[in-house]
């Protein structure tokens, strides 16, 4: 760099200065915090004060060394004179006065300007300066604004401490806390109105050292004090005076020598502590803060109430706007009431913005009041979803129609008994397997049913076995609509389907009515009867022969969904289901039937038939010996059709259906043998038989055709025929049952339809 | 995803609305101003004795080709309306409910802001990030 040659008076004047900002007593780098402070006192616009920097080579080598402050120093003088800035008028001004820098920073150079002041003439006039303004005028060697200076005297003396904001700003109470104070300037207390500007200073002076002096300073760290100090002393022109000190009263000078170690000692702690985090508030700012909460509620455990604390913020004359948000960021747990750490946090945010800081949108971590718990308010668990799914089976009243109170009673028995051996002895038969997955996904999927248990089914009680009944026939009803899945849609009727659509409407609470219809219900049946059936049978089948695998496998079970109530003869159920549903559908039941494409697969059926029921039987009488209530002998394919009956609305396999054809086909007179007919239903079921007879011919023939040939295996399976024979009888009658109650659904919910029509059409009447 | 969010108060003026900007506001606004025919109807269906048992979620309110409306109302009869598009498929009513729910929640923090007079017109920053949450979120 050039030479610079000082005067004695401005060489003891930077040194000082250096050695001011020379924090670390390096000897060489002044600090950058202290330098740009000073900078700041100098009272110089921003770009002059970067231009400044650059010119001293500062902001090349990255620090301030002595040279480069002195030069720099040099250069505020020669701004603040009010010649151009350039490199070559540090040395060309001539009688270039003295830096001058302002507020406290003043007090401390006063300190030293006078001391200088009394070593040259230069320092002579400005001891001239130091007493009190009279003295002030002749003192000053170059244009200096005597008058400026004394105006800015009283100011200062005035308002010393007014360092978070500019008096007419600052919150109501603050400018009598403050005045207080700079009346006692002497002694302690200045310390504190020192201390103030100092946490500005100190955050600010980190702000200037992080980035280069500028716009971009204030708005990237805590509030800008100085400027707005500055502002406040300034009202009177401030004027680019040469006057090096400020002419802070002798008074000051006293309190600044105490005090400037304070402030030293505070600056340095408070530029290793908040250089980070400009929204820190300093222990000063949080004292005021805490005196300023007490005055409003001296309790400082309690809370400041909203309206209050409105009252108080709003002298801040900012805008209510920013004054609500600053209120929703500060109260953090919004209760309308400011704890104390709330209430710093929400002072120290009408500060920051009273010195321009713009409001962050998010309270800062450090005004995040520590003792209270974050609490998601929108946080609201979809609580109430899935309502239906693990629901209520119990929504359709069994005791609605009145044939089914007989069915209830005899229901129970059958799933009584059943379900132990249900349980133990998984169906062996595969009775689609993936469709009755694909249907129990889709419910879990949905979570909507209110009637859908899947596999819970299996162990529930009786009671539930007419609702699953019923619902499982409505459910499919609709499933079939909606996914087209089984091929037995065309089974049900619009009406139910409707019905169902609007059952389900009105028992969805959370069902968007433009569903077009709710999921289908996975047929409910065996859940695990179906799957492990399936599987067993498989394995059953592939233990057998590749033949009678291929029959079995064929036709997966349509859907055995039917509950409970098969679950007796449930593995013969599960097997024929299909075939019985498709016996059923062309036998009797009048709901069914006509529509099941099964049918056309009847005669494959039939075929297989032959081949599989023997297969099936064995493997049901291996599976379930003692199982089956239904003893008929002769027909395991009577209790195949019962079962297909249970499942008839579901179906729509029509793979399954030649099996279950050849199941279904012995309709049969009721069991020869009702051993333990927990269907009650008996007599009921004989007019179904009578009604199947055919289908009993049918049947017959072809079971009779096959019983030979598993005799001839051995001994052994003869009593596992029997056992199958039983269960067969058994599905037959249930698949009967099934076929009622779902007439009977049907019709119920047809009647519950036009009820809700007409209670629809009402009710725009109802509150005229 | 709600297309259109609004808060109208107990005299039926809105003090908060907002949409989607890429549609037509206007239709929204529209929209939700006839809404507003149909949740006095479903409030008055209630009857006075029902109202501490009247449940807020009013539910849909009415269905376009479009667009599904929904409301809410409050115990002081401040309505939320929402307008959500049909094309969600998937958007579930429980999820509608905790929209609401959400939405009820900011407003009371709202309210709770001593700065804010009641009936002004909502301009907290907070809410309007909550809404665009909303806005953005269910797609």
């Amino acid at each position: 760099m050039e030479g610079l040659t000082l005067s004695d008076a401005e060489q003891k004047y930077y040194s000082d200065l250096f050695s001011y900002c020379d924090i670390e007593s390096t000897k060489k780098v002044a600090a950058n915090g202290r330098v740009l402070e000073l900078f700041r006192a100098a009272q110089l616009p921003n770009d002059v004060v970067l231009q400044i920097m650059e010119l001293c080579g500062a902001t090349r080598l990255g620090y301030f060394g002595r040279s480069q402050f002195y030069i720099a120093l040099k250069l505020v003088a020669v701004a603040q004179s009010g010649f151009p800035l350039r490199v070559e008028s540090i040395n060309t001004v001539k009688d270039l006065p003295l830096p001058r820098f302002i507020a406290s920073k003043n007090e401390q150079e006063s300190r030293h300007a006078a001391s200088y002041s009394s070593d040259s003439e230069n320092q002579g006039s400005y001891s001239g300066v130091i007493p009190p303004p009279p003295g002030r005028g002749q003192v000053k060697k170059g244009s200096v604004s005597h008058d400026a200076v004394q105006p800015r005297t009283s100011a200062d003396q005035q308002e010393p401490a007014s360092p978070v904001v500019s008096p007419q700003q600052s919150p109501p109470a603050s400018p009598h806390t403050w005045r207080k104070h700079s009346r006692h300037p002497s002694g302690g207390n200045s310390e504190r109105p020192l201390a103030g500007p100092g946490p500005f200073w100190s955050p600010f002076g980190e702000a200037q050292s992080g980035s280069s002096a500028g716009d971009a300073v204030w708005s990237g760290h805590s509030p800008p004090p100085p400027q707005e100090n500055w502002v406040s002393f300034a009202d009177t022109p401030p004027t680019s005076t040469l006057l090096p000190m400020h002419p802070a009263s002798v008074q000051d000078q006293t309190t600044v020598r105490t005090v400037a170690s304070a402030t030293t000692a505070n600056e340095i702690r408070r530029q290793s502590s908040s250089y980070d985090d400009p929204w820190k508030i300093t222990d000063e700012q949080r004292q005021y803060y805490v005196n300023q909460f007490k005055t409003i509620q001296p309790d400082l455990n309690g809370f400041i109430p909203g309206s209050a604390a409105k009252e108080f913020f709003t002298k801040s004359k900012l805008p209510i706007l920013e004054l609500s948000h600053i209120w929703e960021l500060s109260d953090f747990d919004k209760d309308g009431a400011l704890t104390l750490d709330e209430f710093c946090a929400a002072f120290h945010l009408v500060v920051a913005r009273k010195n321009g800081y713009d409001l962050p949108e998010k309270l800062p971590e450090s005004l995040m009041p520590k003792l209270i718990d974050l609490e998601d308010s929108a946080d609201v668990g979809d609580q109430t979803g899935e309502v239906g799914y693990s629901g209520s089976p119990a929504e359709a009243p069994p005791s609605k129609s009145p044939s089914m109170p007989s069915l209830n009673q005899t229901w129970p028995e059958m799933n009584q008994s059943s379900e132990d051996t249900a349980i133990v002895h998984p169906v062996p038969i595969r009775m689609t397997p993936s469709k009755i997955h694909m249907q129990e996904m889709e419910l879990k999927r949905t979570g909507n049913d209110h009637t859908n248990p899947t596999s819970p089914l299996l162990v529930k009680p009786s009671d539930l076995s007419e609702e699953n009944k019923i619902n499982s026939s409505v459910k499919f009803a609709s499933g079939n609509t909606v996914d087209g899945y089984s091929s037995s849609d065309s089974f049900t009727s619009d009406p139910e389907q409707i019905g169902n659509n609007v059952t389900r409407q009105r028992s969805h609470s959370g069902t968007s009515p433009d569903n077009p219809a709710p999921p289908p219900p996975p047929p409910r049946p065996q859940p695990s009867h179906s799957r492990s059936s399936s599987l067993d049978m498989n394995r059953t089948f592939a233990v057998t022969t590749g033949q009678q695998q291929a029959g079995v496998v064929a036709h997966p079970p349509a859907v055995p969904p039917r509950p409970q109530p098969s679950q007796a003869p449930g593995p013969v159920v599960h097997r024929p289901v299909d075939a019985d549903s498709l016996i059923t559908h062309t036998s009797t039941s009048p709901q069914q039937i006509p529509e099941q494409p099964n049918f056309a697969d009847f005669s494959q059926f039939e075929v297989f038939a032959a081949s599989n029921v023997n297969e099936e039987q064995e493997d049901e009488a291996e599976k379930h010996p003692e199982v089956l209530p239904v003893e008929k002998a002769s027909d395991p394919a009577s209790s195949l059709r019962v079962a297909k009956t249970d499942s008839k609305s579901e179906e729509k396999t029509a793979a399954s259906a030649p099996a279950n054809v050849s199941k279904g086909t012995t309709p049969l007179a009721p069991p020869p043998k009702p051993v333990r007919r927990r269907l009650k239903s008996e007599d009921e079921l004989r007019p179904e038989v009578d009604e199947h007879t055919q289908k009993t011919g049918v049947l017959a023939g072809v079971l009779t055709s096959q019983p030979p040939l598993p005799r001839s295996v051995g001994k052994d399976k003869k009593a596992i025929q029997a056992s199958i024979r039983r269960n067969k009888e058994a599905n037959t009658v249930l698949a009967r049952l099934n076929s009622e109650l779902q007439q009977q659904l049907k019709d119920v919910l047809e009647e519950r339809i036009s009820l809700e029509v007409q209670l629809e059409q009402l009710r725009p009447f109802s509150h005229l | 995803m709600a297309v259109c969010v609004a808060v109208i108060a107990k005299e039926n003026y809105p003090l908060y609305i907002r949409s989607v900007p890429t549609e037509n506001e206007l239709k929204f606004h529209y929209m939700v101003h006839t809404s507003l025919d149909v949740v006095d109807e479903k409030i008055s269906a209630m009857g006075k004795a029902l109202v501490d048992q009247r449940e807020l979620y009013l539910g849909l309110l009415y269905p376009t080709e479009d667009y599904k409306v929904y409301g809410y109302v409050t115990n002081s009869k401040v309505k939320f309306v929402m307008v959500v598009d049909s094309s969600n498929p998937a958007l579930r009513d429980n999820e509608i409910r905790s929209m609401f729910r959400k939405l009820h929640n900011s407003y009371t923090d709202v309210m709770c802001n001593p700065f804010y007079n009641p009936g002004d017109r909502i301009q907290s920053r907070a809410f309007d990030s909550m809404v665009t949450s909303m806005m953005i979120q269910v797609c």
